[in-house]
């Protein structure tokens, strides 16, 4: 698969747009901010539709909890705000008030990952995908591109529940094309097909797994690619397949290790069919604000960085059918 | 000058929370398990809301048009409970089940189990925005239901409370009434012992609200007829919400549990629940 690197349109671009979008058609559906509608773009429905916008303020227990009000009378709010905020200044709120009783709240994490414009560690999102998924009755999903934003942003207003999106602030490449790809809950996407190792990846990280697959064929290796924007309910199936056929696993991801894609593969590796398997991600570390490039080499998730983990990985799987 | 009718009613509500009262005290005792002191000081505000003052239909506990009611101090869920049966949402009997396992009567209101219910709380201070978006969201598709909601006031220590008072009054929700259960102790004292009352919180709770804006009254909570009177008092504010502060008991009706801290969430034994009984019978 070859990237569009010369289309790149960003997330919260797309987002914005659909949501608009969804305002207008649907009379349920209302966005709901908490004062970061520049950023996040829920400006486009303030200025589009202004009478579906709710302004929340600087307080995202007391949103969530509206939000949850607002579901019980048969509306349909899309909570957005930064990832950082949204999961972790309002986690007991969406457990008790939303993920509970399983009441149709779209929540929208805006700017997760490294990669959130030089802020640094307090508005950067390395927990969200780890923390929603341990919640009861919550989707989980991260689209790889604005495409596919789009794509998931119809599934969640068709569907009565909670959702989580995973999203990113700045442009990236155009993976999928909007006339054909489509999205299903709990199923993979097979980027690119390969013999010798398997490179899972989810939201923003699988442009880069991509590139790295890329880089590996040119050095002899065969690295397919699984897109996984599912992340809750997952593609079991599709992991379990992937292992079978090439018995190396590389899960990479803009997260932390801890509990977020690499470790919901490696739950369903251990249980059907354990592999080598390395993580690429944010090890246990606080990050910091810089350029892109900068955070992603010093936090190894760069594309040099899945490169390695396939080598490695690939070593191991040698070293054990020798 | 009350009429006859006006004064049999208060003295019906009455009897309903001296029974309510009964039925909290043998499912606590039954069920080895519960809160006490908050259900006892919450229960004539919600035989005032579900017997009188609330537009519902037990029968049709979704109807869209109902009024909305909730608990934010989920603690007292054993009083809704007892209330929602005597109103008919359920079997009385099913009290019995109070905190077992399967049991729809959860140790904290569960929305997902129990007809009448219109929000899960329990973690504290959540009730209240959720009833916010209540309100906000019957403004929206311009339904006329009113939205009731009980607070307590040790509740009022977390800042959730006043992001949503702040909400309340920013879209001018005059369709929401919260009633403040002010019973001025929580689970370990509020009052503070000998020489050490500079633990007392400050908190002045009429002068909070008015500062947000809201619509102020206070009230005897456990008097029914004035329960009722600031529900209809606030019917009739425009552009803002009300908030009742309902000066109560905690433990009322019992005199060996009113003002004791130690029965937030005691159990009473065969003794005390007979002796409490036995207190009640003589109130009414």
């Amino acid at each position: 698969m070859q990237l569009q690197l010369d289309k790149k349109v960003a997330m919260r671009d797309a987002f914005g747009e659909t949501l608009l979008q969804f305002t207008k058609d649907d009379p349920r559906v209302y966005a709901v901010d908490g004062d970061l509608a520049t950023s996040t773009r829920l400006d486009k429905v303030a200025e589009g539709n202004p009478a579906k916008f709710l302004q929340m303020g600087i307080a995202e227990q007391n949103m969530l909890g509206v939000a949850s009000g607002l579901a019980t009378v048969g509306l349909q709010p899309w909570v957005c705000t930064f990832a950082a905020f949204i999961v972790k200044r309002s986690l007991d709120q969406i457990a008790v008030t939303i993920a509970q009783p399983k009441l149709d709240v779209k929540m929208i994490g805006a700017y997760s990952g490294l990669l959130t414009g030089c802020t640094g560690k307090t508005h950067q999102g390395l927990e969200d995908i780890a923390i929603m998924r341990s919640l009861a009755n919550m989707v989980v999903l991260a689209p790889a591109d604005a495409v596919e934003v789009k794509k998931v942003m119809e599934f969640a207003r068709d569907y009565h529940g909670p959702v989580y999106i995973r999203l990113a602030r700045d442009p990236l490449p155009t993976l999928f094309a909007e006339e054909t790809h489509t999205f299903t809950p709990g199923k993979g996407v097979k980027l690119i097909e390969g013999q010798d190792v398997t490179i899972i990846s989810t939201g923003t990280q699988t442009g880069r797994a991509v590139q790295a697959a890329n880089l590996l064929r040119a050095a002899g290796i065969q690295a397919g690619v699984l897109h996984l924007p599912s992340i809750k309910p997952i593609d079991v199936e599709a992991i379990v397949e992937a292992a079978e056929r090439t018995g190396a696993v590389v899960a990479t991801e803009e997260h932390s290790i801890y509990g977020g894609l690499g470790s919901a593969v490696a739950e369903v590796l251990v249980e059907h069919k354990p592999v080598p398997m390395t993580r690429v991600g944010v090890r246990d570390l606080n990050s910091e604000s810089g350029p892109n490039d900068a955070l992603l080499k010093k936090y190894q998730i760069a594309v040099e960085d899945i490169v390695r983990g396939a080598k490695e990985v690939l070593q191991r799987k040698e070293k054990e059918n020798v | 000058m009350k009429t006859v009718s006006a004064q049999k009613k208060i003295n019906w509500l009455q009897k309903k929370s001296s029974e309510t009262r009964r039925l909290i005290l043998q499912t606590v005792h039954h069920a080895g398990a519960g809160h006490i002191g908050g259900p006892l000081s919450v229960t004539d505000l919600l035989i005032a809301l579900y017997f009188d003052v609330m537009n519902i239909k037990p029968d049709e506990p979704l109807w869209a048009e109902r009024d909305r009611f909730v608990l934010s101090k989920g603690h007292s869920a054993i009083a809704l409970y007892t209330v929602l049966a005597l109103r008919g949402y359920f079997p009385v009997e099913e009290l019995k089940t109070f905190d077992d396992i399967d049991s729809r009567l959860q140790a904290h209101p569960d929305m997902k189990l129990l007809p009448g219910l219109d929000m899960s709380t329990g973690s504290l201070g959540q009730g209240i925005s959720a009833a916010v978006g209540m309100a906000l969201g019957a403004k929206l598709k311009q339904q006329t239901f009113s939205t009731y909601c009980i607070i307590g006031d040790g509740e009022s220590q977390e800042g959730q409370v006043w992001e949503a008072a702040d909400v309340a009054a920013k879209y001018e929700l005059d369709n929401l009434v919260v009633i403040m259960d002010y019973n001025k102790l929580q689970q370990f004292g509020w009052k503070g012992t000998e020489g050490r009352e500079r633990e007392i919180p400050i908190f002045s709770p009429e002068d909070r609200w008015a500062a947000f804006g809201w619509n102020v009254l206070a009230i005897d909570g456990h008097d029914v007829e004035q329960i009722i009177e600031a529900c209809q008092q606030a019917k009739r504010v425009h552009g803002k919400p009300t908030v009742v502060i309902a000066h109560t008991v905690k433990g009322k009706g019992v005199s060996f549990m009113e003002n004791n801290y130690t029965w937030h969430a005691k159990v009473p034994n065969a003794e005390e629940l007979k002796a409490a009984l036995e207190e009640l019978d003589m109130g009414v």
